[in-house]
């Protein structure tokens, strides 16, 4: 069985925060309550485009104490594979769609003396629900969110407004940076540092943490790998035997479904290692973009995470 | 004086490393008996201006070696007992970045790595150096009480007097290994002592 | 669901007995004629109608006996049962998750009434009538994973998730099979687990603990563990082992059958959703080997594993030198008739045996 278990709900509102940004809220579809989950906890969205099955992992916004709803911001990418395009332009009130159940990559350490939450962009979405878990239970938090402009800071009037004292916002176009070393310096011991946004913020916030000494579990990060399209290229599953074409706009995840072959997933973005695959033989280079293997990995050429990484060369041979 | 060398056992025996230098804002070093030794090859003047010291020499004659590193701060206690209330106010002081080094014997590294592990580091973070003596701190599973300076196998609970044998098996949390009543199946069959490495 | 519970101890007269129907639907758990580790997961969603895994937390005719012993023991030892604070959370993750599973499974037996936060509590074996408010700990007698593991067969180990490991942060341990929760407690998947001979080596927790830590909501999993007691005493810790080891001394050709039991863990793991923590339920269930002879495949095929298991294993599960006694013993119910694939005591099929 592949994914985590599955939800049929009903899209019961949708609101365009911004240019980008769209809020989706889903309801069960016979009524019952949503399971509750932690706060930092992702849902895999099905979304069917005709033939085409897309499943995109978003983080939960929602209260995780809150049974009677899920919601979800999605940014518009109109670069990508088409999934967020979809949610913007074909999905309506009212639609059934299937979400898989919560899964969490980027939790809380509920040991922590401080919670120090830095968000970029979108980035924001899985604070939201752990800033509402922390407020719940007293916990001592501090967000630090960077945002392109003003119009396009999707919940900054609602943090500001609720959290005047924890939240501190930095606009782009304003020349507003986050003074990193600084923030960092005098957190007191037991402090975790969360980064969710773009690779580079990630980047910089890890090296950054590192470089002042703080020790490698207390910097937490999530980084949702959307696929990225690429040339085609064929594929032999050994055991299913079959030979697919991956195409330009789908991942190697998706051809390999496409093709009725059911392999293991989870998370969809290259994080967690579920879909780990065995390379049994190949001829060309891998286009290795997940964060699961290490770089050792990645050179030995004996295993792919088809939900995110690709392929170019003449041969490829999976065992799936 | 050479480091001993441990042989290899389970998955949950600790294992020690050599001290080196790490990018910190402050640097806290305890120590006891020979450890000293292993915060002299590692200082530099750079680590020394922002670090402070606590050495328990244990009848070694080490610290004014250590003073002479200039350390920000240096403190030579009696025993790790009196050293303790200064340890956790070191720690409650201290802010991310901290480095922590540990060197000596492994009940001293044991316990000054449990008070930092509470102020909220985490314990691979934490550096440590064996040197001198190879005593352990033994916890009795059976009374729950801590027989300290432990070198031979089995030995006598010095809290409820059954004999022990010695474990491997070590907790973090408790900076002890287990002991466990060796006579339980053969009451009064107590194969003689040997060193706890022999 | 009617259950008949027997008023017996697990200690001192050890009154303990399996009536017929425990000893049909015990969790035998050799599927061939010998035995080595391996991770033998698969997902814990019901099984065979009056099994062991049809419900959730199996309830049996020893509830309100193990209960009672259970209260002895942390009477007598209250760190036993323990929770580091950040913990907490998860063990009310933990009472909600055996609360609604006990009282959907034995409606006769459990009610759960809620109201918002304002739950009421009806455990009628136990005669519990409780009324408080969820996720406020000043409402209830315990800490919530204390109060409902009083009341739920076996041990519990919950674990936090971090770092890519599992670490045992809270647990009650009364029924385990020698290991000290008190000294174990903090350490992670592979220190707890380091004693375990052989199976370092063959990498068998490196994969468990990947599957462990890819477990989510709504799907647990489960495996099958065991291990030899002499007689039905489900507190073999280490913290009393000065008292019990004795016990395995005195076992004779002739009290053997009565008094050797096969201690068979019911594993499962169960993600917890506000926590995110994994909960690990040890449910412990004991038969007596002249019990477990009256199902001739049993018989075969205890004889056979016992006698080919290698020294290591034996010496770590502690009846090495027991074992030719029990060799003695369960070599009269081997007959060298082949045996079939699984556990099940496939009555029907299985001949009788030829003595």
């Amino acid at each position: 069985m592949s994914g985590a278990e599955k939800i049929a709900v009903t899209v019961t509102d949708i609101v365009p925060l911004n240019d980008l940004v769209t809020r989706f809220e889903f309801k069960r579809t016979d009524g019952g309550l949503m399971p509750t989950f932690s706060g930092g906890a992702h849902s895999v969205i099905e979304m069917r485009d005709g033939d085409i099955i897309r499943m995109n992992p978003y983080s939960l916004m929602s209260d995780p104490m809150d049974q009677t709803a899920y919601t979800i911001s999605v940014r518009r990418d109109d670069e990508g594979r088409g999934g967020s395009l979809f949610m913007h332009t074909q999905v309506k009130v009212g639609d059934e769609m299937v979400i898989g159940y919560p899964v969490n990559l980027f939790s809380l350490d509920l040991r922590a003396r401080k919670h120090l939450f830095l968000a970029g962009g979108i980035g924001i979405t899985p604070f939201l629900a752990q800033i509402k878990q922390l407020e719940r239970f007293n916990g001592n938090w501090e967000l630090h969110y960077a945002c392109r402009t003003k119009a396009l800071g999707s919940y900054v009037d609602m943090l500001s407004d609720k959290h005047p004292n924890e939240t501190h916002i930095y606009y782009d176009d304003r020349k507003q940076l986050i003074d990193l070393k600084n923030l960092l310096d005098g957190q007191p011991l037991g402090t975790h540092v969360y980064v969710c946004g773009p690779k580079g913020m990630i980047d910089w916030v890890r090296k950054t943490a590192t470089e002042e000494g703080w020790p490698r579990e207390a910097i937490h990060y999530e980084e949702f790998l959307a696929p990225q399209p690429g040339k085609p290229f064929e594929v032999k599953l050994a055991v299913s035997n079959k030979t697919i074409q991956v195409g330009e706009q789908e991942s190697l995840l998706e051809a390999i479904e496409r093709a009725g072959v059911d392999a293991p997933y989870l998370c969809r973005g290259g994080a967690c290692g579920q879909c780990e695959t065995r390379v049994i033989d190949y001829t060309g280079n891998f286009i290795h973009r997940d964060h699961w293997l290490d770089d050792a990995e990645h050179k030995q050429g004996e295993k792919i995470m088809p939900c995110v990484s690709r392929f170019e060369g003449k041969t490829l041979v999976l065992d799936r | 004086m050479s480091k001993f060398v441990f042989p290899e056992s389970i998955l949950s025996r600790p294992v020690y490393g050599t001290l080196e230098p790490r990018r910190g804002a402050a640097y806290l070093f305890i120590a006891d008996a020979s450890g000293a030794e292993a915060i002299i090859d590692v200082a530099t003047p750079q680590m020394m201006a922002k670090a402070h010291i606590i050495y328990i020499p244990k009848g070694e004659g080490f610290a004014e070696n250590l003073r002479q590193l200039n350390p920000a701060q240096f403190y030579e206690g009696p025993s790790y007992e009196a050293a303790v209330s200064r340890i956790r106010k070191a720690l409650m002081d201290a802010k991310m970045g901290l480095q922590v080094y540990l060197s000596g014997t492994e009940g001293l590294m044991g316990q000054a790595q449990h008070e930092a592990m509470q102020a909220g580091i985490p314990h691979t973070a934490i550096q440590t150096e064996h040197r001198g003596s190879t005593a352990r701190r033994m916890q009795c599973v059976h009374c729950k009480g801590i027989t300290e300076d432990v070198m031979i196998d089995p030995f006598v609970c010095a809290h409820c007097g059954l004999n022990l044998f010695v474990r491997d098996h070590y907790s973090r949390r408790l900076a002890a290994y287990q002991g466990v009543c060796i006579d339980a199946e053969d009451p009064g069959n107590v194969p003689a002592s040997k060193g706890i490495y022999e | 669901m009617t259950i008949q519970f027997n008023d017996e101890t697990f200690r001192d007269d050890y009154s303990f007995h399996n009536s017929a129907w425990a000893i049909k639907r015990f969790p035998f758990p050799f599927h061939e004629d010998s035995y080595m580790y391996s991770i033998n997961m698969e997902q814990h969603r019901g099984g065979p109608k009056g099994s062991i895994y049809e419900k959730r937390f199996d309830v049996d005719e020893h509830y309100v006996s193990e209960m009672r012993d259970r209260a002895m023991v942390l009477a007598d030892d209250p760190l036993r049962c323990q929770s580091l604070p950040h913990m907490t959370l998860a063990g009310w993750d933990l009472l909600e998750l055996i609360m609604v599973s006990k009282s959907e499974d034995y409606p006769d037996l459990f009610e759960l009434h809620r109201d918002g936060n304002n739950w009421r509590w009806v455990n009628k074996p136990l005669g519990i009538d409780d009324s408080f408010t969820f996720l406020d700990e000043t409402t209830l007698q315990y800490g919530p994973m204390e109060y409902i593991t009083r009341q739920a067969q076996g041990d519990f180990c919950v674990l936090d998730q971090r770092d890519d490991n599992l670490w045992m942060d809270a647990g009650t341990v009364t029924t385990q099979a020698d290991w000290s929760l008190d000294f174990d407690l903090g350490m992670n998947f592979f220190e707890w687990h380091a004693p375990v001979p052989l199976a370092h080596e063959k990498g068998i927790f490196v994969r468990a603990l990947k599957f462990l830590l890819n477990i989510q909501q709504g799907a647990p999993a489960r495996r099958l563990n065991w291990t030899m007691t002499v007689n039905p005493l489900l507190d073999t810790s280490p913290e009393n082992y000065h008292k019990w080891g004795i016990q395995k001394t005195t076992m004779t050709p002739d009290s053997i059958g009565a008094r050797q039991h096969l201690r068979v863990e019911l594993q499962t793991f169960y993600r917890l959703p506000r926590s995110n923590a994994l909960v690990f339920p040890i449910r412990c269930y004991l038969c007596s080997f002249q019990d477990l002879m009256s199902v001739p495949k049993w018989g075969r095929r205890l004889h056979r594993v016992v006698r080919d298991l290698p020294d290591e294993l034996a010496t770590y599960k502690g009846f090495i030198d027991n074992r030719p006694m029990m060799l003695e013993y369960l070599s009269a119910f081997d007959d060298g008739q082949p045996t079939s694939p699984g556990i099940w005591p496939d009555r029907e099929t299985e001949p009788a045996l030829h003595t």
